[in-house]
Formats: C-alpha cells, sequence, structure tokens
C-alpha cells in the first residue's frame, strides 16, 4: 500500500499531542541547560542543541517506522525481541559505564540505551505471544510463560544494574489483566503495595488493627448477604501476615539507600540536608512556582542549580517552577489525554496483537508519567526513570517515538490488517 | 472492570497529582519563602553613624573604619582551620567554638567571627579570603574620639547582643548598637537605616546576578548627627579641675535646661572602648568596685543634700506663709530638740533673719521654719505631704527625664513613708521627729542633676526646663515639647527675690566670700552631706562630701550649677572653687584667678580615698556584698 494512505489514516489527535509534549519536553531542556543567549539553539554543544537533533532525528525515524509494512511488526516480534535480548546481554561484554551503570553502547561522543528500545520490543512480543489462539491466560502454564518474556529483559536490566528501568516492564501487567490475567494477581499486588506503604507510615500494629476490622467488617456483610465468607478471610491471613513481614523486608532485605528513600518521603524536612536533598529542593522549587510561575528562564532554583538532574529526571520541575500550577497542570492533561487517547485507539483495534500492543505502549507510558511525576511530586519513592519526551536523552526520545509510531502505524492499518 | 481498570488508574493519577500541586503550589506559602532564601543572599551597606557635636560645632565623636569576619555556616566547606585561626590571629579552639555558636544561632544569618579589625589585619586577611568559602569581610565604621571627655554622657557602641535581636528584629548579630548615653538614647537617629542589596546566587554560593533586577534593594541612609547641649571647653575644664577628685558636676542654662557640662570622675577616655579592646578594657572598668568609673555619678550619685537644700525649706515656709522675711528667730549655738538632742550650729550674729539666716547658714533658723511649716497642718501628715508636694515640684524626689539612660530619682520622703517607719497609727510621730529634713540631713536623697536643676529653678524664680543634653539634630533645633516647656513650682515668684539675695549673701560675707568671682555676680550655696559606710559590719561615719550649687549673674541667670566631692570635708573647700572657676569660665570664657586654679590642680582628697579604699578592700563582709551595687 502506499504510504499516503497511511498518513491519511493515521491518528492525528495522537500525533498532534505527542509533538505538543516533544515541544514543551524541549523548551523545558532549553531553559534548564541554557546559559548563553547568544548561543544559536542548534548549537550542539549545549545540551538543548543535542536534543533539538535527537527531535529532528526522530521525525526520520517516525518515516522509517510508517514506512514499513504493519504486518512486518507482528510477524517479526519474536525475532526483535531477541535482537532486543542480545542487545541487553551485549552491554555486560561491550557496554559503558556511566554513573556505575553499564547501560550504553558508546560510539564516540554519542551513546545508546538499549533499555529504551527494549520497551517496545517487549510490547512487541507480549502483543504476539497473548495474541496466539492458543493462550489461555486463566492456565498457570501460559501465565509463565508471559511472566518469562517479561523477566528475561527485566532480569538482564538488572545486571545494569538499573532498577528504574526494571520495574518499568511490570507494567505489562496492565495489558495481560486486560487480556484475562486472574484479577487476584493485581488485586494482590496492589493491595501488598497499600498495606506496604500504611505499615511505613502509620506502624505496622496500628496497620494490622485497621486491616482487621475492615476484615471483620466485611465477613460480617457477606454473611448476611449468605456469601461466601472463606476466601476473605484467607486473604486477610495473608494480609496480617505481609504486614508482619514488612518490619522484617524493611530492616533486613532493602539496603540502606533504598531504605532512605522511605525515609525522606515521610520524613522530609529533617532530611532535607542530607539524603532528601534532592527531593526538598525539588518540592520547594515547584512549590515556589505558585500559581503563574515565575516564568520562562526565570527560575532562580533552577537558575541557581539547586534541583540536581534537572535536565533529566527531575525536568517536571522548572516546568512548574517557571509556569507555576497553571503549566503543569497543562502537561498534566496533555500526557492524561495522550494516554486516553492510546487507550481509544486501542480498544478500536479489531485484531488482538494490536490491541495487546496498544496496552502495552500505554502501560510503558503510564508507568513512567507515574513514577516521575510522583517522585518529583514526593509521592512516591525516589525511582530514577525520565519523563517520557521530556527528559534529555536521545534513547529515551527514540525508544518512546518507535514504541508510540509503531502503534500508530497500526492503528492507521487497523482495516487492512483486521480484514 | 478489565477495560475500566486503566481508567480508574489514570483518574486516580490525575486526582492526586492535581491535588498534589494545588497543596504545594497554591496553598503552602512556605516554599517561595524558601526558595527566595536559598537564592538570594544579602548584601548589607552600612551607613556611616551620625556625627555627635558639643552646643558649639565642636565634633565629639566621629567615625573610623573597621573590619569584621563574618561566618554564614551553610556555606562552609572544609578547609585549614589551623591556618585561617593564624590569620585571623586566635587559637584554634576559639575559631572552632565560634563556628558552633555561628551554627547554633542561624545557618543562613551571618555571624560574626572576629570583630573589629584593624586596617593591617584587614590587608593581609583579604588577600586569602577566597580559600574559605562561608567566610567574608564586613566593613562597619567604628566611633573615633577627638577629645578626651564626655565618656560618661556619650556612652559607646558594641555588638548586639541576643536580647537586643530578641527585641528588636532591625538587628543582626554582629552589628553595632548604642550603649549607655547618648549613644543609647538616641541610638536610632545616630544609626541610620542600613542598606540591602540582594545577589542571587547558585548553590555553590556562586553570584549569579542581581535578584529580581534588585526591586528589593534598599539604599543605606545615614545617621543623623546630634548636636548637644553640652559646651566642650567648660567640660574639658571641669575634668581638668576634677584632677585626683571623685565627684560630679552638672552644670546647666537655666532658662533652657540645656546641660551645659556633665562631668563624673573617675571616669575613662571614651577611645577606651573601641575596636576590639572595647570588652576587654569593659570588664577592666566593671570590675574597678573602688573607683567605679562606669558609675555616672553626675546622675547616679544619691546623698544628703545637706545646706543648699536650706533655700527650699525657706521658699517654702514663705510660700506657706508661717514665715515672713523680718520673721527673726533666736539661735543659741544649735537648735534644741526632744530631750536634750541638739542640732549645732555656726557662729553668726543673733538672732537670726531670712536672709542673714541663708548667708550664715544657720540650722536653728531652718529646722524651726520647717517645723512650722508642718506643724501649721493639724496633723504631721498632712503638713508632711504638703511639703512634699512644694519639694518634688522642683524636680526632686523622681525622675528628671532628662534624655539619658540611667539616673536615680533619689528621695523626699512624705506621711507614708513615716507611717510605715513608726508603725502608724499604733505609734504617732510628730513633726520633729523629721527635722533632719529642713536642713537637707535625714532622709533626703538628691543626685547632683536634680541639685542643679533645684537651683535652675530658684535662678528662673519659680519654673524650670526639663535638663536634656540634646540641642539639635542634623542642625535643626529640638521641638520636643518635654524639653521646651516651662515646669512651675508651687512656689510663688515674689517668694524668690529674698532666697536669691541670702544667695547671693553667701558670696558675699558667706561661706563663700572667698570664692567670688569679679564682675560676676553669683548666688549659691554651699553644703556638707554626711556620709556612713558600713564596714567590718560597723556604721563608720566617714569625712563630708563637699557640695556646693550656684548660679550666675543673678540678674540674668546664664548657668546654674551643682558640685559634690566625696569626702571633700565642707562645702567651700573644693566643690564652691571649682563651681565658681566653672561659672567664671563660662561667662567670661577665662580664668583670671589662677593661683584658686593651680590650687585645685594640686589638691584633692586623696589621702582620704587611700585611707577609705583601703578599708573597704579589706573589709571581708563587703568584698562579698560589693558585686550586687
Amino acid at each position: 500500500m502506499s504510504k499516503d494512505r497511511t498518513i491519511f489514516k493515521i491518528d492525528w489527535i495522537s500525533v498532534v499531542i505527542f509533538f505538543a509534549l516533544v515541544f514543551f519536553g524541549w523548551l523545558s531542556i532549553y531553559s534548564t541547560t541554557f546559559e548563553d543567549p547568544n548561543q544559536s539553539i542548534l548549537n550542539l554543544s549545549t545540551l538543548y542543541g543535542k536534543q533539538l537533533l535527537w527531535i529532528l532525528l526522530s521525525m526520520v525515524i517516525i518515516l522509517f517506522v510508517l514506512s514499513i509494512e504493519s504486518k512486518f511488526y507482528e510477524r517479526f516480534s519474536s525475532v526483535i525481541y531477541i535482537l532486543s535480548l542480545l542487545s541487553l546481554l551485549g552491554l555486560l561484554f561491550f557496554g559503558k559505564t556511566i554513573n556505575g551503570q553499564t547501560a550504553w553502547y558508546s560510539f564516540g561522543s554519542f551513546s545508546i540505551q538499549p533499555a529504551e528500545f527494549a520497551k517496545a520490543a517487549v510490547a512487541l512480543a507480549i502483543a504476539k505471544y497473548l495474541s496466539e489462539l492458543n493462550v489461555d491466560l486463566k492456565k498457570l502454564k501460559y501465565q509463565f510463560s508471559t511472566l518469562l518474556i517479561i523477566l528475561l529483559p527485566i532480569g538482564l536490566i538488572l545486571l545494569q544494574p538499573d532498577a528504574g528501568s526494571a520495574l518499568v516492564f511490570f507494567s505489562f501487567f496492565i495489558a495481560i489483566y486486560r487480556e484475562g490475567l486472574p484479577g487476584f494477581y493485581i488485586w494482590f499486588g496492589l493491595l501488598a503495595i497499600i498495606l506496604f506503604a500504611l505499615v511505613l507510615l502509620i506502624g505496622s500494629t496500628i496497620t494490622a488493627i485497621v486491616t482487621a476490622c475492615i476484615v471483620i467488617g466485611v465477613m460480617f456483610f457477606l454473611k448476611k448477604q449468605k456469601k461466601k465468607v472463606f476466601p476473605v478471610f484467607i486473604v486477610s491471613i495473608l494480609s496480617i501476615g505481609f504486614i508482619l513481614s514488612v518490619n522484617f523486608i524493611y530492616t533486613n532485605i532493602l539496603k540502606p539507600h533504598q531504605k532512605e528513600r522511605f525515609e525522606v518521603l515521610v520524613n522530609l524536612e529533617e532530611n532535607k540536608r542530607g539524603s532528601g536533598y534532592n527531593l526538598y529542593q525539588s518540592i520547594v522549587a515547584i512549590g515556589s512556582g505558585g500559581l503563574t510561575g515565575k516564568g520562562f528562564l526565570e527560575g532562580y532554583s533552577k537558575q541557581g542549580g539547586f534541583v540536581p538532574e534537572q535536565h533529566t529526571d527531575y525536568i517536571f520541575t522548572s516546568i512548574a517552577e517557571e509556569w507555576g500550577f497553571i503549566g503543569s497542570s497543562i502537561v498534566i492533561f496533555l500526557f492524561i489525554a495522550f494516554l486516553l487517547r492510546i487507550l481509544f485507539l486501542a480498544e478500536r483495534q479489531k485484531k488482538p496483537f494490536s490491541r495487546i500492543y496498544g496496552y502495552g505502549v500505554f502501560g510503558i507510558f503510564f508507568i513512567h508519567f507515574f513514577i516521575n511525576l510522583g517522585m518529583v511530586l514526593g509521592l512516591v519513592p525516589t525511582i530514577g526513570i525520565p519523563l517520557p519526551l521530556f527528559s534529555y536523552g536521545g534513547s529515551g526520545l527514540w525508544g518512546f517515538t518507535i514504541l508510540v509510531f509503531i502503534f500508530l502505524k497500526l492503528d492507521a492499518d487497523r482495516q487492512k490488517l483486521g480484514s | 472492570m478489565r477495560k475500566l481498570f486503566p481508567y480508574l488508574l489514570l483518574s486516580f493519577t490525575a486526582i492526586i497529582f492535581l491535588a498534589r500541586l494545588v497543596y504545594l503550589q497554591i496553598f503552602e506559602d512556605k516554599y517561595s519563602d524558601i526558595s527566595e532564601k536559598q537564592s538570594a543572599k544579602a548584601i548589607y551597606d552600612y551607613p556611616q553613624r551620625g556625627y555627635i557635636f558639643d552646643r558649639n560645632g565642636v565634633l565629639l565623636a566621629g567615625n573610623q573604619p573597621s573590619y569584621d569576619v563574618m561566618l554564614v555556616p551553610g556555606d562552609l566547606e572544609p578547609f585549614d582551620t589551623l591556618a585561617f585561626a593564624e590569620l585571623l590571629n586566635i587559637e584554634k579552639d576559639q575559631l572552632l567554638k565560634k563556628i558552633r555558636q555561628a551554627k547554633h544561632y542561624s545557618w543562613r544569618k551571618p555571624s560574626v567571627v572576629t570583630a573589629q579589625l584593624t586596617k593591617s589585619e584587614y590587608a593581609s586577611l583579604q588577600e586569602n579570603m577566597y580559600k574559605f568559602k562561608g567566610f567574608y569581610i564586613q566593613k562597619r565604621s567604628l566611633r573615633d574620639y577627638q577629645m578626651d571627655i564626655g565618656a560618661n554622657f556619650l556612652g559607646y557602641i558594641a555588638e548586639v547582643n541576643n536580647r537586643d535581636i530578641n527585641r528588636d528584629p532591625y538587628y543582626q548579630s554582629g552589628e553595632l548598637i548604642g550603649r549607655q548615653g547618648v549613644e543609647q538614647y538616641y541610638e536610632e537617629e545616630l544609626r541610620g537605616v542600613r542598606g540591602v542589596k540582594y545577589i542571587q546566587r547558585d548553590k555553590f554560593n556562586n553570584e549569579l546576578q542581581s535578584y529580581k533586577n534588585g526591586q528589593s534593594d534598599t539604599l543605606p541612609e545615614k545617621g543623623k548627627d546630634l548636636s548637644l547641649t553640652i559646651d566642650a571647653n567648660l567640660q574639658a575644664y571641669g575634668k581638668k579641675l576634677m584632677k585626683d577628685k571623685r565627684g560630679g558636676i552638672v552644670a546647666l542654662e537655666p532658662k533652657t535646661g540645656e546641660i551645659l557640662a556633665l562631668i563624673s570622675e573617675p571616669t575613662y577616655p571614651p577611645s577606651y572602648l573601641v575596636g576590639r579592646k572595647r570588652s576587654r578594657n569593659f570588664t577592666k572598668l566593671w570590675y574597678d568596685t573602688i573607683t567605679r568609673p562606669l558609675y555616672n555619678r553626675a546622675l547616679q550619685a544619691q546623698y544628703p543634700p545637706g545646706s543648699p537644700f536650706k533655700v527650699l525649706t525657706g521658699l517654702i515656709a514663705l510660700q506657706e506663709g508661717v514665715v515672713n522675711t523680718n520673721t527673726s528667730i533666736n539661735c543659741y549655738g544649735g537648735y534644741r530638740y526632744g530631750r536634750g538632742k541638739i542640732l549645732g550650729c555656726h557662729a553668726h550674729s543673733n538672732p537670726i533673719r531670712m536672709i542673714s539666716g541663708i548667708a550664715h547658714s544657720c540650722n536653728a533658723y531652718f529646722s524651726s521654719l520647717y517645723l512650722k511649716t508642718i506643724d501649721k497642718y493639724e496633723t504631721p501628715q498632712e503638713g508632711m505631704d504638703n511639703w512634699n508636694k512644694h519639694v518634688e515640684s522642683f524636680g526632686l524626689g523622681k525622675y528628671l527625664g532628662y534624655d539619658l539612660p540611667v539616673g536615680r530619682k533619689g528621695f523626699i520622703p512624705d506621711a507614708d513613708y513615716y507611717n510605715r517607719a513608726y508603725k502608724y497609727p499604733t505609734y504617732k510621730w510628730y513633726s520633729s521627729a523629721t527635722i533632719s529634713n529642713g536642713i537637707g540631713q535625714g532622709e533626703v536623697l538628691t543626685t547632683p542633676i536634680q541639685l542643679a536643676n533645684m537651683t535652675a529653678a530658684i535662678a528662673n524664680r519659680g519654673w524650670y526646663v526639663r535638663p536634656h543634653i540634646l540641642k539639635a539634630v542634623n542642625g535643626n533645633p529640638i521641638q520636643d515639647t518635654t524639653y521646651t516647656r516651662k515646669q512651675f513650682t508651687t512656689i510663688d515668684k515674689k517668694h524668690f527675690d529674698p532666697i536669691i539675695q541670702g544667695m547671693h549673701e553667701v558670696y558675699k560675707y558667706g561661706t563663700a566670700k572667698w570664692v567670688q568671682v569679679p564682675d560676676i555676680e553669683i548666688g549659691g550655696k554651699t553644703g556638707t552631706a554626711e556620709n556612713k559606710k558600713v564596714i567590718d559590719g560597723k556604721v563608720i561615719q566617714l569625712e563630708d562630701h563637699s557640695i556646693c550649687v550656684a548660679f550666675a549673674p543673678i540678674d540674668d541667670p546664664k548657668i546654674a550649677i551643682a558640685v559634690f566631692i566625696e569626702h571633700g570635708y565642707w562645702g567651700s573647700r573644693y566643690a564652691a572653687r571649682i563651681a565658681s572657676l566653672m561659672i567664671e569660665k563660662y561667662i567670661k570664657g577665662k580664668i583670671t584667678r589662677t593661683d584658686l586654679e593651680d590650687w585645685l590642680l594640686e589638691n584633692s582628697p586623696k589621702e582620704k580615698y587611700e585611707k577609705i579604699d583601703f578599708m573597704v578592700k579589706n573589709d571581708s563582709i563587703l568584698e562579698n556584698l560589693n558585686f550586687n551595687e
């Protein structure tokens, strides 16, 4: 089919939001890395100049992604997955170590981070596997194989080690759940997270008492309705057991620097000079933005370099400081709109492969958005993952571009694929 | 549910994030302040302290530059403490202690590490400052005194302490504040307002640019120059005459209440409390409990005034109409009262009247006048309170309200006081029990400035203007009615003439006839004040204090003066001589009687002081008590 048809059918709403995010992202990078107003914006010795180059190159990538036959992605998904795993494995031998992480292949002054591209590869592999007719997620065997597809790259990435990037792959559970994974996996996971947070916040005893009260209430209610009480009882026993083991996990399994990340959340003021410095400065920069912000390029937390990693993980702080509540809520709405659009597109796919891939895109994008902003706002423990399309970095930008535009290509060709 | 799940996740996330943003950015204000504080640093520009001039424009206190080493603990980086301590010329431990104290005070606000470096210390330090992050040098100005006079009314300047900072948030650690005297009383006028320049900085404390384009910056306002009412020449002359003596002199201009001279000896040169040696020197002065140089005798010393008080007794008696100027009273060498008690008297003709009574300072005459005044009323209580009201109208027994930070009320007894003392109504008391009041002994206590003010009120024939030391601010005469309004006494004008005539005759043939000044008509009164001290648990009667009050010329008074010399014996021995020379110096501008001047420079009650000091020093009991004084 000719390229023209694809371009007409492509979902322009997604494309517009995508480029709006890219544009605001670049402005923020410009603001955080700009030093000399006389420099050209294309000066490659500056970070914003480089990022602009990555953005321009990503256009080429988009054209390339869109020009490939959509059948190719489905058919070659396993190959792409295996190549991706090999690229991660190769890091152990040929990778370049920066800040203690062997996460890059280096070509002169130019480095590439394969984990960013693995996200699209795993999404393709999951979509391919789950769309096989015989795969039934109710069965333990298939559950296990699916988990393996995710755990392989996670394992390789943990070897770098890059816990943040590894965590991202758990977002595929959203897609897997959509395709029929029994709900209790998700609910147990969420319950465990909530209980863990509660124990850290209010202590294990109170959490246990609160949980017990809720369980007794629910059981009493179920008994009146003449429903089965036994499963609830099992869950409550498990919960209480989990609550009591949180302290053990916390003190014996977590490493000191990981523990600090929780302590900082609970007691920021006390840790503001030590382990909590980054988060404290992040909160101060955001909070000082007020309703309308201090104006583009005018943030003095930013100018003074008080917030660390501001052009990468903490880039949202410069938006919040300089554009205030108005600017930061616009950015949040853009992300939400983009994610809603992806969901909408995914649900309208006729082919399960496209739908599952769409959910994978949603999951990856969502978890980055949730964890990065949650961390910057002091709601989630510090986990170093970038804000998609905003944080500085070529690999990240290209990884997301490929991830999203494969889906847009699949969506543009949905009639064809479905027939 | 499976399709709904991502939507639930999304809406939950959106709500949480937006709520958190609303809280951080809209409801919580503190982050703006924190952000501003950490990214702006204030650079202070201290204005020059106002100059202090005398009434004729003679500069008493100017300024000299000084340099302080300051520390902002939040900006500290590890440094070679030993090298820095050597540069500062202090012990390493002392430096570490200063750093600890600074951290305790504030992480962001500057604290002083070493104050008031000399110019040469500053020069060698300046070159090395860049090695010590967190420290910087702050320029300030210090006092520079042109003349060795006036420490007792000028005061000094010192670093603010924590109490000052808590009381007035204007001050920050290391800033200077006036203490004592004019420096304290007129601190706000003298200090001006410091300017501040905010500089935006990064987290390494590098300066980036002017903060917010300098919209919160302020310019320093120079301190105001004060002109005092003091006459520097007269002040210096008085100080010269006080050589080796202890006591105080207060000279006022009767018409205006302006303080022409305020001398307290022993004192210290004002430059003694400037710069780094200030605190060591201050400690020395503070612990000198024998000569007490910090004790402002002109304002704080309280004594029974003795004979000068008799003129008030006379005035009150005339006002109450219990005598007239022709009433004559017999004096048989003393006044007998009670059972065989007697108030001794000087030799003079008999009987005696008002004018000669004053000239001869007759105890019998004034005791009798006093009793008549009190006994005019039905009860001694009424009489006592009436007398008290008259006396207090001369500014005695209460704070005078002058513009200097120290003073004493003195004491003028009233009916309440005697009721309590005699446990009335269980026991009764009568006027004769209080008879010493009539001749300025007994319970009556006054300070030299109160006596000078009383003299001014007599010179003015019935009114005074509250004594004050500030004449003009930046050349503009003061407008404050506190120091321009006349305060009237309760005595009618007509009663003053005979009293003044009596005081004039003191100089004609009375106790002060040897210290007349040619061509100047003086009115005055000498006196001696008994004083006692408890030494080794026993009350010991010490040598009397020598006292003199005087004013001149009697028809158009230009100066009223009170002089008192501790343990100077007769009023005429030291006090009257000094008063006479001061009057001549002020009115004529020169001294004709150099023999008198020479006598004063050569003579002093030095041996008396040595004797008393020796007794005090060796007193086992007083040693423990003296600190509280």
